[in-house]
């Protein structure tokens, strides 16, 4: 049996299952993907060469918001949906609960929030909150699509025909549920008028930061990690064809990362008004955090146990494999950073940057790559249309990620030292502009990296496109054969 | 659910559940791990004990180290003043024309000048001082609009341009567009142009714009343009020209003129940083003696 390609037994059509709208989710994902990167590597150029900011519209600030809520909302939550309406019908044994009409609005609503969220961003309407830019108009919106998500999740876990739910499922759960409240919480605001997009937020000053803050941590927490362990669970051991390495593990791992993560937050706001105290819980919480996040490193990368020689030649299963290698990387630097006498370094720096992309680039997209190539051939009952192909992505994308990290680890490193350099007589020895010129050829081997990285993205989405033309050559050729034959 | 069997490569036996073909292992949890995580609460309650932590409503607990981030800062804005004491008592006690004989003096004053230069002054001047045309003076030339020695620029910074303090520099030009017609600006744009073209010495006075510009310039900016810094009022004749020097540029500040302001240094920083300004942009190439 090979990894590659699809086995028989998962092409087969299961009667009841909606696959349609998990083919949907996956092409949005790769289409957002493509936007997602673009618009960072636009922006990536902006921060080298500034006479890039075009005017008000097109300026670094107002595209920023683009870039990032076009990776984590548009790329990385597509795919989400995508895989979590897969593994749950399939680990359940069950069609979605709500039926096809309930899913198909999950689709178009959550479509619909990111373009009316994204059109917002260039005309200067936001929240000024990491992640949680959206308007209010648009928080309500996404609200009522999240509780559809969530009512579909889990009447399908409900009615599933499993004596238990797989562990890929609570994390899933997890996501969806956390996400849920966080997003209520941190978005909690008056409008000025129902006719305008402008709305105060229920909370002020240092209060307003730390809940900000607990949100966006969070949503690095739930978001971008609970939701793709959940991934990681499903794809890893079935490209791998090999059992979990450890059930106990899963759980332990499962129950501590969803109690420890809740409580880092003010990690984010070190050195800031936030009371010291809560600045401490921050750091205590997040050094917790650490061998939990290993707990699931260990339990993916173990799964493979056995069968690590499919590494040389899977080029899909080592996409997951170093996403998960990726995500023990960045989840040990992240405790390092929180604790106060590093972060009085790396805060306000390029290192942040460097740290958040290596969980991105390495983790979050890897996962996502990896899943993709899975799903794609068994969604629409063909095979791969290149092997070869994903091989190049694979290490033009890893190259990208060294660039980028490298790169912006030196530039953080170097404007933290710039920033407390002190001369001989105890002055500052630079002005911030010093620091700001030194950041340009970093800026570049930044941007150069983003740009291997769109081109891995263009290849996979060029990958998808014929996989799916193959396909439909097939069924084409299918249900002419007979006619010619009679 | 299927009986628990044995996994041929590992030799662990599975839970005995499947979902979609995807089995799991019964491997005990690696001790590493176990250890490692305890080693992590155990690190994680040390930095509570030690730091500020524990908070109640009313309350907190200080922590054993007895640290918090207003007292790291107090401490350092400390030690960085003493060890700087003796240097700044001295530069505070040295007459401003004196501290440049001095060399170590002068070393901490361009020092501590530059630092406080680029934090506060090169938002406007730029970085190096280089100003930006049609808005703030370079201070790298010896073209001073008050004055280039020590004591006229500690005076300007000190004080400011045009600034509400009523020791700040003061001067205003007026508006020669409600007092001269359109030619007569015409005819004195000709003659200010001039002033720098040294060919134009000897013929110079016999321009129109002549007779107007020493009934109307010339008590300010003095009757070869050489300007006033007692008044603020710029040299005219040679090539700096803060508002632009082309024809239309010099008629457009004739008729309507644009005036600088630049804040009262003296009433934000103290005088002993305001003494390191002055050294530090009267060595940048063109301070007066």
């Amino acid at each position: 049996m090979s990894a590659v390609t699809a086995e028989p037994r998962d092409i087969e059509q299961i009667p009841g299952y909606n696959e349609q709208i998990v083919r949907w989710f996956t092409l949005a994902t790769v289409v957002w993907a493509i936007f997602g990167f673009a618009a960072g590597l636009f922006i990536a150029l902006q921060l080298a060469f500034p006479s890039l900011n075009f005017g008000e519209y097109a300026s670094f600030g107002r595209l920023r918001p683009l870039h990032v809520s076009g990776v984590v909302f548009a790329f990385a939550g597509n795919a989400l949906i995508a895989t979590s309406l897969y593994v749950v019908q399939r680990t359940c044994q069950t069609g979605l609960w709500g039926g096809r009409q309930l899913a198909i609005l999950l689709f178009f609503g959550y479509q619909a929030f990111l373009v009316i969220a994204f059109t917002g961003y260039p005309m200067g309407i936001t929240q000024s909150k990491e992640y949680a830019e959206p308007e209010w108009y648009a928080d309500i919106l996404l609200l009522v699509v999240w509780v559809v998500y969530l009512c579909i999740f889990t009447g399908t876990l409900i009615r599933r025909r499993e004596p238990h739910i797989y562990v890929a499922n609570w994390f899933y759960l997890a996501f969806i549920i956390t996400v849920t409240v966080l997003h209520i919480i941190n978005n909690l605001s008056m409008p000025v008028s129902w006719a305008g997009t402008k709305s105060y937020s229920q909370f002020g000053g240092v209060q307003d930061a730390l809940i900000q803050w607990w949100y966006g941590h969070n949503m690095i927490g739930f978001f971008l990690t609970a939701g793709f362990i959940g991934i990681m669970y499903y794809f890893v051991p079935k490209q791998a064809g090999r059992p979990i390495y450890s059930y106990r593990l899963s759980i332990v791992h499962f129950w501590a990362l969803i109690f420890l993560y809740i409580w880092a937050g003010p990690h984010h706001l070190h050195y800031s008004a936030l009371p010291d105290w809560a600045q401490t819980l921050g750091v205590a919480f997040s050094i917790m955090l650490w061998i939990p996040s290993w707990g699931g490193m260990i339990n993916g990368i173990m799964t493979l146990s056995g069968a690590w020689g499919k590494l040389r030649t899977d080029p899909i299963l080592r996409f997951l494999v170093v996403a998960v290698a990726f995500y023990g990387m960045a989840t040990f630097e992240g405790p390092l950073m929180s604790i106060k006498s590093v972060n009085a370094l790396s805060h306000y720096t390029d290192w942040t940057v460097g740290h958040v992309h290596s969980g991105a680039l390495g983790w979050v997209a890897f996962m996502i790559f990896g899943a993709v190539y899975y799903l794609v051939p068994r969604l629409w009952r063909t095979q791969l249309w290149s092997i070869r192909l994903v091989e190049w992505h694979f290490w033009i994308a890893t190259i990208a990620i060294v660039l980028y990290i490298t790169s912006m680890w030196v530039a953080g490193i170097a404007q933290g030292l710039m920033w407390r350099a002190y001369d001989q007589f105890g002055f500052l020895q630079y002005s911030f502009a010093d620091s700001v010129a030194m950041l340009h050829p970093y800026y570049l081997v930044r941007a150069l990296g983003g740009a291997l990285y769109l081109l891995g993205g263009l290849l996979m989405a060029f990958n998808v496109l014929m996989t799916i033309l193959r396909s439909q050559n097939q069924t084409r050729a299918g249900a002419l054969l007979p006619a010619t034959q009679h | 659910m299927s009986a628990p069997e044995r996994d041929p490569l590992t030799g662990q036996l599975t839970t005995g559940h499947e979902w979609d073909g995807i089995k799991e292992l019964r491997t005990p949890i690696p001790n590493w791990w176990i250890v490692t995580f305890v080693v992590t609460w155990v690190f994680a309650i040390g930095y509570l004990v030690l730091f500020p932590s524990f908070a109640t409503t009313r309350d907190f607990a200080p922590g054993v180290l007895g640290w918090s981030s207003s007292g790291q800062l107090k401490k350092a804005i400390n030690a960085a003043g003493d060890a700087q004491a003796a240097w700044r008592t001295q530069l505070q006690e040295t007459p401003l024309d004196k501290i440049e004989a001095d060399d170590q003096l002068r070393r901490f004053a361009v020092a501590g000048g530059l630092a406080a230069f680029n934090e506060n002054c090169a938002a406007c001047h730029g970085v190096g001082a280089g100003g930006q045309i049609g808005q703030f003076p370079a201070l790298v030339d010896d073209d001073w609009l008050w004055g280039g020695t020590i004591a006229d620029i500690y005076q300007t910074i000190q004080h400011g341009v045009r600034d509400a303090n009523p020791d700040s520099r003061q001067s205003e030009m007026p508006a020669f567009a409600d007092i001269l017609s359109a030619e007569e600006i015409a005819a004195t744009t000709e003659f200010v142009l001039s002033l720098a073209q040294d060919s134009q010495r000897q013929t110079r006075s016999d321009l129109p714009g002549a007779a107007i510009f020493a009934e109307n310039c010339a008590s300010c900016h003095g009757d070869q343009g050489q300007g006033n810094p007692e008044l603020g009022a710029p040299k005219l004749n040679d090539a700096i020209w803060l508002y632009g020097g082309s024809k239309d540029a010099i008629a457009q500040q004739i008729a309507a003129p644009r005036m600088g302001e630049m804040p009262s240094w003296g009433q934000r920083l103290d005088d002993v940083t305001v003494r390191m300004l002055a050294v530090y942009v009267h060595t940048l190439g063109g301070g007066e003696r």
